[in-house]
């Protein structure tokens, strides 16, 4: 397999605990919550799932537990902030350690244990061709996760809850002038969020590297929260951005292992450098970037 | 108070611009209807404050009511509680005769209230019919049709596809006007619809509004204008802190009535602004300012001139958005030009365009800003602490130590001379009402003594009496010699004190018009872009005026005229219909404007 070769059937892959969990923190801030708690969730999340992968070897079920722990996760955020309408900023922050704290002890038992993988699947054909076959031969998760984010950017840009998130997002105050749930709405999305980052964390232990190690989800839920802002919160920018990202960390192994005399700790860096770069250059118009930014985001809504 | 026999669907035909023929039956006729809406005894109180106490409020059906007041005197939270957005402390709401409980605005609008809010509770980043589609259910397709349909029936057309945004106040207001109809209402509120309109869309609201009230639409109309009252309504009923201080029928009682009701004395007398005679001395000169806006949505200010002379006052009208705010911060030093440029603004012969706010003051201007309170004032601190903000170098400090007892005489001074209502120099400025602090913010600018004096919305949100008093000083001071420049949205407020009028359109400034010489038409004209020189030829330093165009006056008024509307606070950005430039991906990730659920 050429190197190209192996950089594109690995990809989607890499990229899709990524996007999982930026969707999920995009529903959330495009309803005015900016909850910095992501990599956290996605800890837990990964943590969870990959004991209950591990106990009953089921990974839909590994994929269920992982998206309850970090909507759970994500509710012991949502109860100062709309409740209490405690600092966004601060609440994320606590609840991001917490969760990764609440990880590493769960998880401590499972240490460096591994488990099978979900298999790829083989289109007759298609997967057989050079280059596009290894695009194609994805896991049932990834074309799930590419799925959520075609129906995602649906929702935003054609139906009524879509607008209705972005209303409140927007104007909360007005919102619910006009009739709107705004803390249900919020809380509903802030609670979608938490299970769209619990399941990317479980992607990555279960089935992206099926393993249990501390401090696996490795920054990944901090770039979600930048790929959001970067991403201009737009579903399509969002989720090419996770693509993006997900290229440059395979693309960092594949420079690696052809042994380039670069220090391994600048290559590791990479992926995270370059994907902020190239969104900081594609976000900086100001007129795209007005149209679409959250006006309220991080303040707390007092009806 | 209107028999039945006038509601329901009528001719249909507006009849602008002319006054409503006085409609037969306007006593109560008991028996003969249900009062759509009636309010008893209704109290609201927040804290200490009490908003409302024991109002009773009729709204017959097919009736233009009107709920008169100043600022501050509880006709907003009134609306909010007929609204469902608050509810009352004490007193009934029925709704066609029988007692209802409104919780929230959607079982508000389950009963048929529709409410046009004045800072509108619209969305920018949606469309127009994403923003409908958000309380109106059907299908996009239908609600377009709808929209388009109702556009046409009643004078409120707007291109649905439009982002919000992208929109003139006028047409946001359509935008609401139309939510609200679409959703069938029985009874529309629209807080102080005018405030934000040239006049010529004033008329064409007016005759919307008629049609409405000829199909049977109840209307509660909120203002403190007498003159609009009189013309469109058929009731009103007027408070005054908290209170409801009478009911009346506008169209056959005087203004000085309703204004004894609304203010509880008569209002004092304007000074005649006769113009201050002797010709002072350029103070302020713009010339070919151009300023480069950082916000994409705000105007760029082009090609501005303007000349400020001791003894006269200036005025800028226009509607808020179009480069006020910006034009105000490249004056007063707030926002510098680069050094090159700096030339465009000259202060008393001095070029002044890259030099700070300090140093503009300290060669002798003064500036109230449009935001009282953490701009003009910080509402943390004590007056007198306020006062040495602006006034440091009046002998209020010495050797760089804050002359306490010097800063705290300089506030009193400002108190008793601005009848200024506060418990004195240490009350805390955010404690103060806002005609009160305004009051001493002017004050404390005026008593600096400044040669140029800037202005910005010198009566916003101000009681009529504070308003007049803050007038009255204003011309004393040009009477004095200074030279003043003021900018505001009331037109009659500049009609009132200015010398002279420019007119400030998407960043652009109009020729100068004397206020003697012109009207609030032709103001009017420039407001909404019509008077600008590429569309007709500019008059010369007033008197002639800009030509008017053709299609305006009457034509405006007639709801099936579709006269684009130009008064766009933000017009010369080219995005906003340009899906290439909504991002990249798969299709389904762009968010254009195909709405196909």
């Amino acid at each position: 397999m050429s190197p190209l070769e192996f950089i594109l059937a690995g990809t989607l892959a890499a990229a899709t605990p990524l996007m999982l969990a930026a969707l999920g923190e995009l529903v959330v801030e495009r309803s005015g919550v900016l909850n910095l708690g992501v990599e956290g969730m996605m800890a837990l999340g990964a943590a969870v799932a990959f004991i209950v992968a591990y106990q009953t070897g089921g990974h839909g079920l590994a994929f269920v537990a992982g998206a309850g722990a970090g909507m759970a996760a994500a509710l012991v955020f949502a109860v100062p902030v709309l409740g209490f309408r405690a600092n966004q900023v601060a609440a994320g922050l606590a609840l991001g350690i917490l969760a990764g704290g609440l990880s590493a002890m769960v998880g401590r038992p499972y240490e460096s244990l591994t488990i099978r993988s979900l298999p790829k699947l083989d289109i007759p054909v298609l997967s057989d061709l050079p280059y596009v076959g290894g695009v194609l031969t994805q896991d049932i998760a990834v074309w799930a996760t590419l799925a959520m984010a075609v129906a995602m950017a649906w929702v935003f840009r054609s139906t009524r809850l879509g607008w209705r998130i972005r209303a409140v997002g927007e104007n909360p105050h007005a919102a619910r002038a006009i009739g709107t749930p705004v803390l249900r709405l919020r809380l509903a999305c802030i609670a979608f969020g938490g299970a769209l980052a619990g399941m990317g964390g479980a992607y990555a232990a279960t089935v992206y590297t099926p393993l249990w190690a501390d401090g696996m989800i490795a920054g990944r839920g901090w770039i979600a929260v930048a790929l959001v802002v970067f991403g201009t919160w737009r579903t399509g920018r969002v989720a090419l951005g996770a693509i993006l990202f997900g290229a440059l960390s395979i693309g960092e192994l594949v420079v690696q292992a052809t042994g380039v005399r670069i220090p391994s700790q600048a290559l590791a860096a990479l992926p995270y450098v370059a994907t902020i770069i190239v969104l900081a250059v594609i976000s900086s118009n100001r007129m795209l970037t007005r149209r679409h930014s959250v006006a309220s985001l991080g303040e707390p809504f007092d009806p | 108070m209107t028999p039945g026999a006038t509601s329901g669907p009528a001719s249909g035909q507006p009849e602008a611009g002319h006054p409503e023929p006085p409609r037969q039956g306007s006593q109560p006729e008991p028996g003969c209807d249900v009062p759509l809406l009636r309010l008893r005894g209704v109290s609201k109180s927040y804290g200490a404050v009490q908003a409302n106490r024991g109002v009773d409020l009729t709204v017959m059906p097919g009736s233009i009511h009107a709920i008169l007041g100043e600022n501050g005197a509880g006709k907003s939270t009134l609306m909010k509680m007929i609204y469902g957005v608050e509810a009352p402390d004490a007193g009934q709401i029925e709704w066609n005769g029988a007692p209802v409980a409104l919780t929230s605005p959607s079982e508000a609008g389950r009963l048929g209230i529709g409410m046009v809010f004045q800072h509108f509770s619209l969305f920018d980043t949606l469309t127009v019919l994403e923003n409908v589609a958000l309380v109106v259910p059907g299908s996009p397709r239908r609600l377009a049709a709808r929209i388009a349909t109702l556009g046409r029936d009643y004078g409120l057309q707007v291109d649905a596809t439009e982002y919000v945004g992208a929109l003139s106040v006028g047409e946001r207001q359509r935008v609401e006007i139309l939510r609200c109809l679409m959703q069938d209402p029985r009874l529309l509120i629209l807080d102080e619809p005018t405030a934000v309109l040239p006049p010529q869309m004033v008329t064409r609201l007016f005759s919307t509004l008629r049609v409405l009230r000829d199909r049977g639409v109840s209307i509660l109309f909120i203002s403190h204008k007498l003159d609009e009252i009189r013309e469109l309504c058929d009731a009103a009923t007027v408070l005054r802190d908290g209170q409801v201080t009478g009911h009346a029928d506008p169209r056959d009682t005087d203004t000085r009535s309703l204004t004894r009701m609304m203010i509880g004395r008569d209002l004092p007398p304007a000074l005649p602004a006769e113009p201050g005679g002797a010709e002072g001395a350029v103070q302020l000169q713009l010339s070919q300012l151009d300023w480069t806006n950082p916000d994409p949505y705000a105007p760029d200010l082009r090609g501005i001139d303007l000349k400020l002379r001791g003894h006269e006052i200036v005025g800028i009208a226009g509607i808020s958005g179009n480069g006020q705010s910006e034009l105000c911060a490249l004056i007063s030093g707030e926002t510098r030009l680069p050094t090159r440029a700096a030339g465009a603004i000259a202060l008393r012969g001095q070029s002044v365009g890259a030099m700070g706010a300090a140093g503009r003051r300290a060669l002798g201007l003064a500036y109230v800003p449009e935001e009282r309170l953490g701009h003009g004032a910080v509402p943390e601190m004590t007056l007198w602490q306020n006062a040495l903000l602006t006034a440091q170098s009046r002998g209020l400090t010495r050797r760089g130590m804050v002359d306490r007892r010097a800063a705290l005489r300089f506030a009193q001074d400002c108190i008793a001379g601005f009848d200024v209502r506060t418990a004195g120099p240490e009350a805390e400025a955010g404690s103060l009402s806002g005609g009160n602090l305004q009051k001493f913010v002017v004050g404390r600018e005026i008593m600096l003594a400044p040669s140029v004096l800037l202005v910005e919305q010198p009566t916003w949100g101000v009681d009529v009496a504070a308003a007049a008093e803050i007038r009255r000083r204003l011309i004393e001071m040009r009477n004095a010699g200074c030279a003043i420049l003021v900018i505001s949205e009331e037109l009659d407020e500049l009609f009132e004190i200015c010398d002279r009028l420019h007119v400030l359109h998407d960043g652009r400034l109009s020729p100068s018009l004397v206020t003697a010489r012109t009207t609030p038409e032709e103001v009017g004209e420039w407001m909404i872009g019509a008077g600008r020189p590429d569309a007709a030829p500019a008059g010369k330093g007033g008197g002639t005026g800009p030509a008017r165009p053709g299609s305006s006056g009457t034509n405006a008024d007639r709801p099936d005229t579709a006269r684009p509307d130009s008064a766009r606070p933000a017009p010369s950005h080219p995005d906003r219909s340009d899906p290439a430039a909504e991002g990249p991906g798969a299709g389904a990730a762009s968010e254009g404007s195909d709405h196909a659920v």
